[in-house]
C-alpha cells in the first residue's frame, strides 16, 4: 500500500564512514547511554523508598513463605545421632532400625530434654503421625534413667566422680580416643554454658557417665594416653561385671511405641533437612510405607477447600458484576450531583468497620434475624421454615458480595465515564433499537471495566478471612480461615506457609490464563 | 427555492422553542422549510443553538413547544432509531471496538438485511469515499481525514433521505476541509440526500449550501441563498458576520421610496438603500462591502457617493490589495483592489476620495 512506501523512502540514510559523533566529539551512541543512565538513575532514585519498603514488608515475607513450606530442619537440629544412625536403614527390610538408633535416639533425646527441645519436635512430628508428641514428653521425663547401672558403679568405684572435677578435666582433654564421651561433653558445656553455669563445676548429666562407660566397655583404653590414665583404668575393671545396657529394651521400657515401626519411619521420613511433607499435606496426600499416597477420604480436607474458595470466589464476583453494572451505568450517565450521591452510598461501607458491617450481616441473616422475620410476616414462609442464611455458605456470599461491590463499581464507573454519549446516539441514529445499541455499542466498550473489576474482586475474595471466619459456620469458610488456623492456632506454620503458596500459585496461574483469555491490556481503570 | 410551503417540504420546524432548564430558551422561535434534496447549513457563533436543533431533529432531545414534521408526520411520537436519519458527529462516533466494515454494517445488520446485500453495500459506501482498502481497519488505526471518511459512508450506507452532519470537518485541517466540503456536498447532490449541515465556519457554509440559516441567540436572523445571504444581508448581525463589511454610523433624516437619505455622525450626507430602518429620525449602521467601493474616481459610476478618507495601512496580499482606511470617523474602513497594473498602491497618509453606489450601501438595524 502506500503508506508502505511512504516509511521505507523516509526512513533516514544511515552514514557509511564510521559512528555517528556527538557535538562534543565523543561517539553518539556513547552519550546518549550517559544522558538515558543519568535519567535511569534519577528514576531508580525517586522509587528506591517503595522498592525497597516492598522488598523489606512483601517480597522478603513471601520469600519467607516458601522457604518455611519446604523448610525441615528441626529434626536434624534435635535428633543428629539419630539421624546419623538411620541414614542407612531401610524401612521397607526391616521394620525397626538397628540398635545403634536405639542408642543413638537415648542420647538425642537425653541432650534434648535439658535443652527442653523435645517437645517442639514432638509436636512438629505429630502433625505426620499422632502419638509422637506425648512419646517424646514421655521420653524426655523417663530418659535420665535408662544408665542408672552405669551411673552406679562408676560412683561407687570412684566417689570423686560424683561431682564434676574429673569430669571437666577429661572433657577439657578432648582425647580421640573417645569421641563418643567428647561429643557428650559438647552438649554438656554448651547446655551449661547457655544457662549460664560453669561447665567445670556444674553437676555431671548421666549421660556423661554411659557415654565414658560406652567407650571404656568398647576397649578406648588401648589407645589413651591422656590424663587420668589410672582412674580410668579403675573404672573399666569396676565396669567389667556390670551387664550391658540395652538401649532398645530399655526405650521400649520407657514408652511401647518405640517398637512402633511407624514412628521410626516417620522419623526417618523427616529426617532430611527439606521436606515435601506439608505441601503433600496441603495437597491431601501423605507418605506411606509405599511412598506417596492420597489421603483417606475421611481425612482429605484442603483439595475441598480450595475447591470451595475458587468456586465461592466466582459466585462473588459473578454476583458483583450483576449488581455493581447498573449501578455504575446509572452513575456514569445521571447528572453529576445525583451520581456524586449515589457514590457516597457506593462508598459508605469503605466508612464503616468491616466488623460492623459483617455483624450487621449477622443480625440480618439469622435465623431469628429481620429478614427471616420479615419473609414470616409477608407470609412467605412458615415460621417454621426459616431459612438458614448464616453460618454457611450463603452466609458467606452474601456478607462479602456487599463487601466487595465497591472494588467492582468503582473500576466499572470510572471505565464508563470515559464512554462518550455520542457512541449510543450514533448507534440509535444508526437504526439500533435501545437493547441493540446498549448490548453491541456500549456494553463491549464496558468490558475492561468488568475485568477490571473481576480481578480486584476476585483476588480479594480468594483471600478474605475475617468475612468467611464470622459468617461462614463450617460450610462457608475459605482457605484463609484454614491458612490462619494453623498460624494462630495449631501453629503448624509449615503448612500454613505451604497452603499459602499454593494459594498464590493458583492466583498466578488464573491470572495468567486471564492473560491468556481476555488479555491484560484489555482491562482499564479508567 | 427560497421558501417552500409546508405542503411538499420534507423537514419542518414549526415555531419550535427548547429549553434545558427552564428558565433560558436555547431555542426560541425556530421556523424553517426544507425541501428534499436541499443541502442546508446552519451557521452561527458557538452557543446559539445549532446543536441543539439537530438533536431534536435527530430525536435524541424534544421539542419544549412546536412541532417538527418529516415527511409531514409529526415526528415527536417516533423514536429516534425509527426514523431513518443518517448521522455524522463532530468527533465521528466511530465505534472504536468494530473494524471499519463492521461500523458499516451495523445500521445494515439492525435493518435484517442479507449477508450479500450488506457486503455489497458496505464495498460500495466505502468505495464511494474512496476508502475501499480500509474495511479491515480499526477507527484508531485510521487518520482523522479518514475516519471522516468512514463516518459519511456509514451515515450514508442505509440510504437515509435525511443526513445530519454536526461540524463534521471542525478538526481537520484546512487543505483536508476543502477536499472533504467538495466530496461532501459532491456526495449529497449524487445521492439526492437532504441534508443538514452544522458550521461555525463561513466559508465552508457558502460554498456548500443551498441555502444556509444564521443563527444567533436561539433564532434564525436570515435564511437565504448564499449569494443572497451575502449580497443582501437583512440585519447587522448578518452582515457583520458573513464576509468582510464595513460599517458607518448615522441617522435616517427621509425615506424615499427605494432611497434613503442619512446624516453621518459627522455631518455628512448620504443616500443609501433602505432594508431595516422604516422612520426618520431612527438610528441606522450601513454595511457596505469592501469590494463595492471605489477610489479611482475615473471608474465611479453614474450617481455615485463620494466620502473623504485617510490612508492608514496598505496590505500586499498577492492577488488583491487590502486598504485600511479612516472614513467618516471610522479607522476600520476596508477597501479591497484586485492587483491590476493600472491600480493605485496608496501610502499611509495620503488623502483620497471614494464612492460607491448607494444601491450598495444598505442602512441596516443599528
Ligand atoms: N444538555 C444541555 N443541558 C443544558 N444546557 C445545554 C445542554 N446542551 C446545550 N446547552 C446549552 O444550550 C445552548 C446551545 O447549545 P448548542 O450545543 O446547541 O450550541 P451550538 O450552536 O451547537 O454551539 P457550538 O457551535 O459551540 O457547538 C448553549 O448555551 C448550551 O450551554
Ligand atoms: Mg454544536
Amino acid at each position: 500500500m502506500s503508506d508502505q512506501s511512504l516509511t521505507s523512502s523516509a526512513a533516514a540514510p544511515t552514514p557509511s564512514n564510521g559512528p555517528m559523533l556527538a557535538a562534543d566529539g565523543t561517539p553518539l551512541k556513547k552519550s546518549l547511554n550517559r544522558a538515558l543512565r543519568r535519567q535511569k538513575t534519577r528514576a531508580l532514585m525517586l522509587i528506591a523508598p517503595l522498592l525497597i519498603f516492598i522488598l523489606v514488608t512483601f517480597i522478603a515475607p513471601i520469600a519467607d513463605m516458601l522457604f518455611r513450606s519446604v523448610e525441615n530442619q528441626i529434626v536434624s537440629e534435635t535428633l543428629p545421632r539419630t539421624v546419623v544412625a538411620i541414614n542407612e536403614w531401610e524401612p521397607e527390610e526391616t521394620p525397626l532400625p538397628p540398635n545403634d538408633a536405639f542408642e543413638a535416639i537415648y542420647r538425642d533425646i537425653f541432650v534434648a530434654a535439658e535443652e527442653k527441645t523435645h517437645t517442639r519436635l514432638g509436636s512438629r512430628l505429630n502433625y505426620e503421625t499422632t502419638g509422637i508428641s506425648s512419646l517424646f514428653r514421655k521420653s524426655g521425663r523417663a530418659v535420665d534413667d535408662v544408665g542408672e547401672r552405669y551411673v552406679d558403679a562408676i560412683s561407687d568405684a570412684l566417689p570423686d566422680w560424683k561431682g564434676a572435677g574429673p569430669w571437666a578435666v577429661l572433657g577439657d582433654a578432648a582425647h580421640p580416643a573417645l569421641p563418643g564421651y567428647n561429643d557428650a561433653w559438647k552438649d554438656f558445656a554448651r547446655v551449661s554454658t547457655a544457662s549460664g553455669d560453669d561447665p567445670a563445676t556444674e553437676k555431671p548429666w548421666e549421660l556423661l557417665f554411659v557415654a565414658l562407660a560406652e567407650e571404656l566397655r568398647a576397649g578406648a583404653l588401648n589407645e589413651y594416653d591422656g590424663p587420668l590414665g589410672t582412674e580410668l583404668a579403675q573404672l573399666s575393671t569396676a565396669l567389667e561385671p556390670v551387664a550391658p545396657v540395652d538401649y532398645r529394651a530399655a526405650m521400649v521400657e520407657v514408652d511401647e511405641d518405640w517398637e512402633d515401626p511407624d514412628i521410626w519411619a516417620t522419623i526417618k521420613t523427616y529426617a532430611p533437612p527439606f521436606t515435601p511433607g506439608y505441601f503433600l499435606n496441603a495437597a491431601d496426600m501423605k507418605y506411606s510405607a509405599d511412598g506417596i499416597e492420597v489421603k483417606q477420604e475421611s481425612e482429605r480436607l484442603y483439595g475441598m477447600l480450595f475447591q470451595r474458595t475458587l468456586l465461592m470466589s466466582l459466585t462473588i464476583t459473578l454476583a458483583t458484576i450483576l449488581l455493581g453494572y447498573p449501578v455504575a451505568f446509572l452513575m456514569a450517565n445521571l447528572p453529576m450531583r445525583i451520581s456524586n450521591l449515589l457514590m457516597i452510598f457506593v462508598l459508605l461501607p469503605f466508612w464503616t468497620s468491616l466488623l460492623v458491617r459483617t455483624s450487621a450481616w449477622k443480625v440480618l441473616l439469622q435465623q431469628e434475624g429481620v429478614i427471616n422475620d420479615l419473609l414470616v410476616w409477608i407470609g412467605l414462609i412458615a415460621d417454621d421454615g426459616r431459612l438458614v442464611m448464616i453460618n454457611n455458605a450463603t452466609g458467606t456470599i452474601i456478607a462479602m458480595t456487599h463487601i466487595l461491590l465497591p472494588f467492582m463499581i468503582l473500576p466499572l464507573y470510572s471505565v464508563m465515564q470515559t464512554i462518550p454519549p455520542s457512541y449510543v446516539r450514533a448507534a440509535k441514529s444508526l437504526g439500533a433499537t435501545n437493547w441493540t445499541a446498549f448490548w453491541r455499542v456500549y456494553f463491549p466498550q464496558s468490558v475492561p471495566g468488568i475485568g477490571a473489576g473481576s480481578i480486584l474482586v476476585f483476588i480479594v475474595a480468594i483471600g478474605y478471612y475475617i468475612t468467611p471466619e464470622l459468617v461462614g459456620g463450617t460450610t462457608g469458610v475459605f482457605i484463609s480461615n484454614r491458612i490462619a488456623y494453623h498460624i494462630s492456632t495449631s501453629l503448624n506454620w509449615g503448612l500454613a506457609a505451604a497452603l499459602g503458596s499454593i494459594l498464590l500459585v493458583v492466583v498466578l496461574i488464573l491470572y495468567w490464563t486471564y492473560d491468556r483469555i481476555v488479555g491484560i491490556d484489555n482491562v482499564k481503570l479508567g | 427555492m427560497a421558501d417552500t410551503n409546508r405542503e411538499d417540504a420534507f423537514v419542518v420546524f414549526d415555531r419550535v422553542q427548547k429549553s434545558y432548564d427552564g428558565e433560558t430558551l436555547v431555542v426560541k422561535d425556530l421556523n424553517l422549510s426544507m425541501p428534499r434534496g436541499e443541502f442546508l447549513t446552519m451557521l452561527g457563533p458557538s452557543g446559539s443553538g445549532k446543536t441543539t436543533c439537530l438533536m431534536m431533529l435527530a430525536g435524541f432531545e424534544t421539542a419544549t413547544h412546536g412541532e417538527i414534521l418529516l415527511g409531514g408526520r409529526p415526528i415527536n411520537n417516533i423514536p429516534p432509531h425509527k426514523r431513518g436519519i443518517g448521522m455524522v458527529f463532530q468527533n465521528y462516533a466511530l465505534f472504536p471496538h468494530m473494524t471499519v466494515a463492521e461500523n458499516l454494517s451495523f445500521p445494515l445488520e439492525v435493518r435484517g438485511i442479507g449477508k450479500s446485500e450488506r457486503e455489497e453495500k458496505i464495498k460500495g459506501a466505502l468505495e464511494r469515499v474512496q476508502m475501499g482498502d480500509f474495511g479491515g481497519r480499526r477507527p484508531a488505526q485510521l487518520s482523522g481525514g479518514q475516519q471522516q471518511r468512514v463516518a459519511l459512508a456509514r451515515a450514508l450506507v442505509f440510504e437515509p433521505e435525511l443526513v445530519l452532519m454536526d461540524e463534521p470537518l471542525g478538526a481537520l485541517d484546512k487543505q483536508l476541509r476543502e477536499t472533504l466540503q467538495f466530496e461532501i456536498t459532491h456526495l449529497a447532490h449524487e445521492l439526492g440526500i437532504t441534508t443538514v449541515y452544522v458550521t461555525h465556519d463561513q466559508t465552508e457554509a457558502l460554498t456548500m449550501s443551498d441555502r444556509v440559516a444564521v443563527f444567533d441567540d436561539g433564532m434564525i436572523q436570515q435564511l437565504a441563498s448564499p449569494d443572497k445571504l451575502y449580497e443582501e444581508p437583512q440585519n447587522s448581525f448578518v452582515a457583520q458576520f458573513i464576509g468582510e463589511n464595513n460599517t458607518l454610523e448615522g441617522v435616517v433624516t427621509e425615506i424615499r421610496g427605494d432611497l434613503c437619505e442619512i446624516r453621518l455622525d459627522n455631518g455628512e450626507i448620504i443616500d443609501a438603500k433602505p432594508v431595516n430602518v422604516s422612520k426618520v429620525g431612527e438610528r441606522t449602521r450601513m454595511s457596505i462591502r469592501p469590494e463595492r467601493v471605489e477610489m479611482n474616481k475615473e471608474r465611479l459610476q453614474e450617481g455615485a457617493h463620494t466620502l473623504k478618507a485617510e490612508v492608514l495601512e496598505f496590505i500586499y496580499m498577492g492577488d488583491i490589495f487590502r486598504t485600511r482606511l479612516r472614513v467618516a470617523g471610522n479607522d476600520d474602513f476596508i477597501i479591497k483592489t484586485r492587483n491590476a497594473p493600472d491600480q493605485l498602491r496608496l501610502k499611509p497618509g495620503e488623502k483620497i476620495e471614494i464612492g460607491w453606489l448607494p444601491s450598495d450601501c444598505r442602512a441596516l438595524d443599528a
